[in-house]
């Protein structure tokens, strides 16, 4: 690699030097390659992310009925609203919401009936109370947690402190008019190497 | 390029250091000086990395520590993080192993790395080991190296030896039982033994201090390695020649030597990666693959290859408290080593007679491999027994040390081994199983033919599920067979799982993707008991557990003689089958 020699201080780059160049960036290609491995390891593991979405049929919930399943280790609550509750939802002002929410944004579009919510009070974590029909609702119909007091309405809005958000909609889509599938992503786990 | 002069000076080594050192600071300068005024990191790279004198006439035996080095810090890693998902209680070690190969995110790969790499970083050391033997590496001035090394050793011997207890294998149970009832030797032995145990045998406590000590003693291992380099850096490196070097022939480390190792270490991980990806069993034992039943004890007891000689010194004694001393003394004497090699020549090139003796030696110590490998009963196709051979290799083992080493300046003839010796290791042949099955995924490049992988599973599915679980496997695992997430889900719900109701009762519900494969039966009793008191053993883990892998599978389930040779007497409920260790299996011939 003969260049002619200019004045500059600097020295004309060697076939050392582009050697090093070369050998320093597939070294350091390398290394990052053989780090991944050990950095992803730390990541969910394949049980885990197995467990990344669930598909619920709605079916056998009745109107004015509601489950409890487990998406993510989280306890997530399904409400089959009757309109009747609907109609009280959509009717609430906002002024009166310590977080505003319609309920609109809080369901699925032509699905209104069936409200998703994580049930975990938004204050320090308990699970509220109001799924079993032998459990308390609380005054605005929804939820009401045992732990502080706070209290939900039946689109999951807080209305009672001291939680200071309404119960958290996890994603989730309609497969069919009666089953959904919470969580995105891959429907099944990662396969593991044979 | 101008040519370079073949005298070395100081402005020589000067000026190699700077040429090559690229401008890559001239901006953090400032910087470099704040600190190393405060800590003198970077005098120190300089001095003892870069620009340190090495002998220009190194060999790539002198390779070997740097990358024993780079070895042992990959262990580390690899170690650190499988102990995030590893667990040490006996009830879920062996579980939590197979969690991390199948689970964790390239779980398999740090396994692998690190099983392999604990034989790899054996390799290395007894090679850098007997490099030192050969060119006198341990004489004047560099005794207390070589005696750290031997530190060093000791501590990677307890180390392994506690690390492969860790999974909770059929051999890491025996090994650690066979090995912690050698203490018993000493005086007040049971009660030392008891101790070690905590226990009444190895068993949960004695795993878990296996674990907390496997987890520190590496960092021990770095602190007498830091002593080691200290030491080294003292006075240098010895050198092929064993002469002592003048300060003209020796070259700056950093770049003759820092590129001379990396190549090294380029080769070496190549090898590690090929054990890794291609033979990642070679080194173990199948047997390991069966959870430790501390009622059954497998046929052949044995350590892990790098421990094969030192058991079989142990063995060769028949005595139990000099098999025990000779093991250790086997270790210890390399301590006096400086002190019985009188000769004031270093290097074996000059020392003629030595020479021969030391590659003796070398094949002394791999032969003495192979007799560990063996039981003592056990008799070579050429008639040698391997108690005798045991016993002469014992023998030879320590008259290098304290026989021929002291007595090299006088011409002695040596005891060579008889040289048809390695005759007797092919004649002893190959074990009983034919090969003659060629399977898609069997040599290194393989693959895995996902019909007949599917075919299998159907097989599984109709003739073994009845008997045999699949404990280790969930139905989202399939997927490794080629079938979609819809042909899984529909697969698991042909399956009932135990659950409780909402009740609190036992009630089943249908299989999904994430359950494991429900046992066919509901515990270990009620399996015997509908078996004629055989358990049939699970086939997560089969190949993996069973020597000769698939091939043994295939010739078992295709070797059922409906009637037994005349000599031997079938058992009530027992079939005869000659591929099953002992001719008599509990297993009927399969409807295949």
């Amino acid at each position: 690699m003969k260049k002619p020699s200019d004045s500059s201080d600097v020295p004309n780059p060697t076939r050392r030097d582009f050697l090093l160049l070369t050998a320093s960036a597939v070294g350091a290609v390398g290394a990052a390659y053989f780090a991944w491995p050990f950095l992803d390891s730390m990541n969910p593991a394949a049980d885990i992310l197995a467990q990344s979405t669930i598909d619920v049929d709605l079916s056998p919930i009745a109107e004015g009925q509601a489950i409890t399943v487990v998406w993510r280790g989280k306890p997530i609550f399904i409400r089959h609203r009757t309109q009747a509750e609907i109609q009280a939802a959509e009717a609430t002002p906002l002024k009166d919401l310590i977080d505003p929410q319609t309920d609109q944004d809080r369901v699925k579009k032509g699905h209104n009936p069936w409200l998703v919510v994580v049930g975990i009070c938004t204050h320090l974590g308990c699970i509220p109370t109001g799924n079993k029909p032998t459990e308390t609702r609380g005054k605005y119909g929804g939820w009401a947690c045992p732990c502080h007091g706070s209290l939900y309405d039946v689109s999951g809005r807080v209305r009672r402190g001291p939680a200071p958000l309404n119960l958290e909609v996890p994603p989730y889509t309609f497969l069919t008019a009666t089953s959904i599938r919470i969580g995105s992503g891959v429907a099944s786990a990662v396969t593991p190497k044979l | 390029m101008s040519k370079k002069s073949n005298t070395y000076n100081d402005e020589t080594v000067e000026k190699n250091s700077a040429a090559s050192a690229p401008p890559l600071h001239c901006s953090t300068a400032p910087l470099r000086q704040w600190i190393d005024h405060r800590l003198p990191i970077f005098t120190f790279i300089d001095k003892e990395l870069t620009k340190y004198p090495t002998p220009k006439n190194l060999n790539y035996w002198w390779n070997f520590g740097s990358l024993s080095g780079i070895t042992l810090v990959i262990m580390i890693l690899s170690g650190i993080f499988l102990a995030m998902h590893y667990d040490p209680s006996a009830d879920k070690a062996f579980e939590s192993v197979e969690y991390i190969m199948r689970n964790v995110n390239y779980g398999w790969f740090m396994r692998y790395l690190h099983a392999n790499g604990a034989s790899m970083f054996f390799i290395l050391v007894y090679i850098h080991m007997f490099r030192g033997l050969y060119y006198g590496s341990y004489k004047a001035p560099r005794e207390l190296l070589w005696m750290l090394g031997v530190v060093i050793l000791i501590l990677m011997m307890a180390t392994a030896f506690m690390g492969y207890v860790l999974p909770w294998g059929q051999m890491s149970y025996w090994g650690a039982t066979v090995i912690t009832n050698l203490f018993s030797v000493f005086p007040f032995g049971e009660s030392i033994v008891q101790w070690l145990w905590g226990g009444f045998s190895v068993s949960g406590p004695t795993l878990n201090r296996f674990f907390v000590l496997h987890y520190l003693f590496p960092f021990l291992i770095v602190g007498v390695v830091c002593l080691h380099l200290v030491a080294l850096h003292q006075h240098g490196s010895n050198n092929p020649l064993g002469i002592e070097c003048k300060k003209e022939e020796k070259i700056p480390f950093h770049p003759y030597y820092t590129v001379k190792d990396l190549f090294g270490l380029g080769i070496f991980a190549a090898i590690w990666s090929y054990f890794i990806f291609f033979e990642p069993n070679f080194f173990g034992e199948p047997d390991n693959y069966i959870p430790a039943n501390p009622l059954v004890t497998p046929p052949h007891i044995v350590p892990e290859w790098y421990f094969l000689p030192f058991y079989a010194i142990l063995r060769s004694i028949p005595n139990k408290l000099f098999g025990v001393i000779a093991m250790f003394g086997a270790v210890l004497i390399l301590f006096v080593l400086p002190w019985l090699d009188r000769s004031k020549v270093r290097s074996a090139t000059f020392r003629p007679i030595f020479k021969w003796v030391f590659w003796v030696f070398v094949l002394n110590c791999l032969v003495l491999g192979f007799v560990g490998a063996h039981s003592p009963d056990y008799v070579y196709s050429s008639g040698v027994s391997n108690q005798i051979l045991g016993q002469v290799t014992t023998f030879l083992y320590f008259a290098f040390f304290l026989i021929a080493l002291p007595l090299m300046g006088i011409f002695e003839k040596p005891r060579p081994l008889p040289t048809s010796l390695l005759m007797i290791f092919f004649l002893s042949g190959p074990p009983a199983i034919c090969a003659d099955q060629h399977w898609s995924f069997e040599n290194p490049l393989g693959t895995y033919d996902r019909a007949e992988l599917q075919h299998g599973f159907e097989i599984y599915k109709q003739v073994c599920a009845a008997c045999h679980g699949l404990d280790q496997v969930r139905f989202r695992d399939l997927e490794g067979l080629g079938y979609t997430g819809e042909e899984v889900k529909k697969i698991a719900s042909a399956y009932k799982v135990a659950d409780i109701n909402d009740q609190g009762e036992p009630a089943e519900r249908l299989a999904l993707p994430t359950d494991l494969f429900p046992n066919p039966y509901k515990n270990e009793k009620a399996a015997r008991a509908a078996n004629n008191g055989a358990h049939p053993p699970d086939l997560s883990l089969i190949i993996k557990a069973r020597e000769g892998g698939a091939h043994y599978v295939f010739d078992l389930l295709t070797s059922y003689k409906a009637t037994p040779p005349k000599n031997v007497e079938l058992a009530a409920g027992m079939s005869y089958n000659p591929i099953f260790p002992g001719g008599q299996i509990a297993m009927p011939p399969p409807s295949l």
